[in-house]
């Protein structure tokens, strides 16, 4: 009966959501996350070289570019430039730390309205909270197997 | 020259990790929040054994912009705590690695939603 009805059935659904929404613009979606990727890499280059010529150690000069890089992705969040960029970049304007700023900064706003504990201080972690979970659980797992590694070599 | 081969290399890595970003995206079902938190641990994983520290040395902010680097950061400063402290470092060195750009996206995102006004999408 639902066959007949002109309603599509789930299955013919799922491919007409399949063959409009995916494949049939990986050609463009995978371009342009290379291109605006690449390019805040070489901002971070600049920023890199840049705060080493004045003067900060390499290490120093790292964490700088990361806080400047967070800055400016926040503002540009705030300003609603980040998100329309981030609709062209997919993956380009999410997998730098510009992409984990903007998850930390897009909710806070979004959530602002629902209180500022609950709202926004909480919905701020919603995809930073488990990429430091898993991170730091990672990180520890490495240290524990490092350290004993270190005891037998 | 030196100058442009270094930024083309940062170009080029770093795009390359975001256009396998966007493959994941693309081919499978992985939401972003998922894709985020692999990179970070693959990063740990990738810096442990050892692979990302010669890809940094390679492409400098290509390697340490997206978010492997900030696994591979984690990895690299549990490696320095756990060689100062022993164990204890295990227990330290991730957040203290990380410190700067959790702490930078924690007080500019209070302050970026404290200022603007939420708007819609569109």
């Amino acid at each position: 009966m639902t066959q007949n009805s002109g309603q599509p059935s789930p299955q013919e659904y799922s491919k007409m959501t399949e063959k409009y929404s995916k494949n049939t613009k990986s050609y463009k979606t995978i371009p342009k996350a290379f291109l605006i990727g690449g390019l805040i890499c070489v901002i971070g280059q600049v920023l890199l070289n840049l705060y080493a010529m004045a003067g900060f150690d390499e290490e120093s000069a790292g964490m700088m570019t990361s806080i400047t890089l967070v800055f400016c992705a926040a503002l540009l969040t705030g300003l609603k430039v980040y998100d329309n960029i981030a609709k062209h970049a997919g993956a380009g304007t999410l997998v730098p730390i510009t992409g984990f700023a903007n998850s930390v900064v897009s909710p806070a706003l979004e959530f602002k309205a629902e209180g500022f504990v609950l709202g926004l201080g909480a919905k701020m972690f919603i995809i930073a909270g488990p990429v430091i979970v898993y991170g730091i659980v990672a990180s520890v797992v490495y240290g524990v197997i490092y350290y004993f590694i270190g005891l037998f070599l | 020259m030196d100058m442009i081969w270094e930024y083309l290399k940062a170009f080029l890595v770093g795009g390359l990790f975001c256009a396998i970003g966007q493959v994941l995206i693309d081919y499978t079902k992985l939401t972003p929040a998922r894709i985020l938190v692999s990179y970070v641990v693959a990063g740990v994983i990738l810096g442990g054994i050892g692979v990302y520290k010669p890809l940094v040395d390679f492409a400098g902010a290509g390697a340490t912009v997206p978010l492997t680097g900030f696994g591979y950061l984690l990895s690299k400063g549990v490696a320095t705590a756990v060689d100062q402290h022993g164990l204890l470092g295990a227990m330290t060195g991730g957040f203290t690695a990380a410190a700067a750009g959790i702490t930078a996206a924690i007080l500019f995102g209070l302050l970026v939603a404290l200022i603007f006004k939420p708007g819609d999408k569109s």
